[in-house]
């Protein structure tokens, strides 16, 4: 395929660590967008701060590099000024969990027609591997050396039920499953959410001895498991997996956050203010 | 995957030597290098697309045979 149209060639190759995920995840990206029929002039991208925020920087689409978990708030301005556009946010798991989680929740409550694709690599780690709401209990951190107390953090569930209308879990291991959901989720109309499992061989693989990048993608294969056959899993089970693939998809338009706001602009402007 | 079709390093200069796409090919066909990832029989590559969809770093492109 010739990726090369939607590079930014002159800022390549990326700063992203040797065996990064990031990396897999933007080629995934890049494939699914040339395999839908949107227009590259309109669609813009959007991150906050941390390793994925640089991926807008290598995309040759109009993009914005915002302030630190306000991707989300950005892509909602964007959205709301110019429906028409196809608005993409691309934000880390510290990013778009932690520092924009509130963005993240009502956004998906407002059911906005955004495209979130969350780089989940459970740690910070541009800053030096500081642990993320989503690192997994007991896993080591610089700021957890013996260990995470913290529960493990279920972000595409709270993201379901805040009232996104499309929600799905892949990983880099598998980039040919990672295409189709997110080909899925630019064709979605309404909020959709892409949990994308990404592997950091060095902020967090270096800390948690988990190998080189190779160990850690088929660890990362292991550790998950189709929805499906996750599905029939006991209780007990169900807790060692991740389950991948579309974890839920309502298909109803009309509850759209612009649709809405449309409506109510055509039904004042009919009848009058109140 | 189509007939006819083997893989490229059409970026060699962006390689970080992740070793990724060694671990994906069916055929075994890529290695390591000193600088970045080397091909070592061509003529086993049957064109799967397991290491250009997962390459990090956009090195690797399967491309027609003519173009080879």
């Amino acid at each position: 395929m010739d990726f090369e149209k939607y590079l930014r060639m002159d800022k390549l190759p990326h700063i992203w660590c040797p065996g990064c995920g990031h990396g897999t995840i933007l080629n995934s990206f890049i494939r699914a967008f040339a395999e839908s029929d949107f227009d590259q002039d309109k669609t813009v991208v959007i991150s906050g701060i941390g390793c994925s925020g640089r991926a807008t920087g290598y995309l040759n689409f109009d993009t914005l590099h915002t302030t630190h978990g306000r991707a989300i708030a950005f892509a909602t301005g964007v959205k709301m000024a110019n429906p028409e556009l196809n608005v993409i946010v691309m934000t880390g798991d510290g990013d778009g969990s932690a520092i924009g989680g509130n963005h993240l929740i009502h956004a998906a409550r407002r059911n906005i027609d955004l495209t979130v694709i969350l780089f989940n690599n459970q740690i910070y780690g541009m800053t030096g591997g500081q642990f993320s709401p989503m690192t997994p209990t007991g896993d080591l951190a610089s700021t957890a050396p013996y260990g995470n107390i913290d529960q493990n953090f279920n972000l595409a569930e709270l993201v379901a039920g805040a009232g996104g209308t499309f929600i799905a879990r892949g990983a880099t291991f598998d980039p040919r499953q990672l295409k189709k959901l997110y080909l899925a989720a630019l064709k979605h109309k309404g909020f959709s959410f892409v949990e994308s499992l990404s592997q950091c061989p060095v902020s967090y693989g270096r800390q948690n001895k988990a190998g080189d990048a190779v160990e850690m993608l088929k660890k990362q294969e292991e550790d998950t498991i189709n929805f499906k056959k996750w599905q029939q899993l006991s209780t007990e089970e169900k807790k060692l997996k991740y389950p991948l693939g579309i974890l839920k998809e309502l298909d109803n338009p009309e509850s759209e956050y612009t649709v809405r706001y449309q409506k109510i602009i055509e039904q004042v402007n009919n009848e009058g203010a109140l | 995957m189509a007939r006819g079709e083997r893989i490229q390093i059409a970026h060699p200069g962006w390689c970080k030597n992740c070793g990724i796409c060694v671990s994906v090919c069916p055929t075994d066909i890529l290695i390591t290098g000193k600088k970045s990832v080397e091909i070592l029989d061509l003529e086993k590559c049957i064109g799967c697309h397991n290491c250009e969809l997962i390459c990090p770093d956009f090195v690797l492109k399967v491309v027609a045979n003519d173009e080879n």
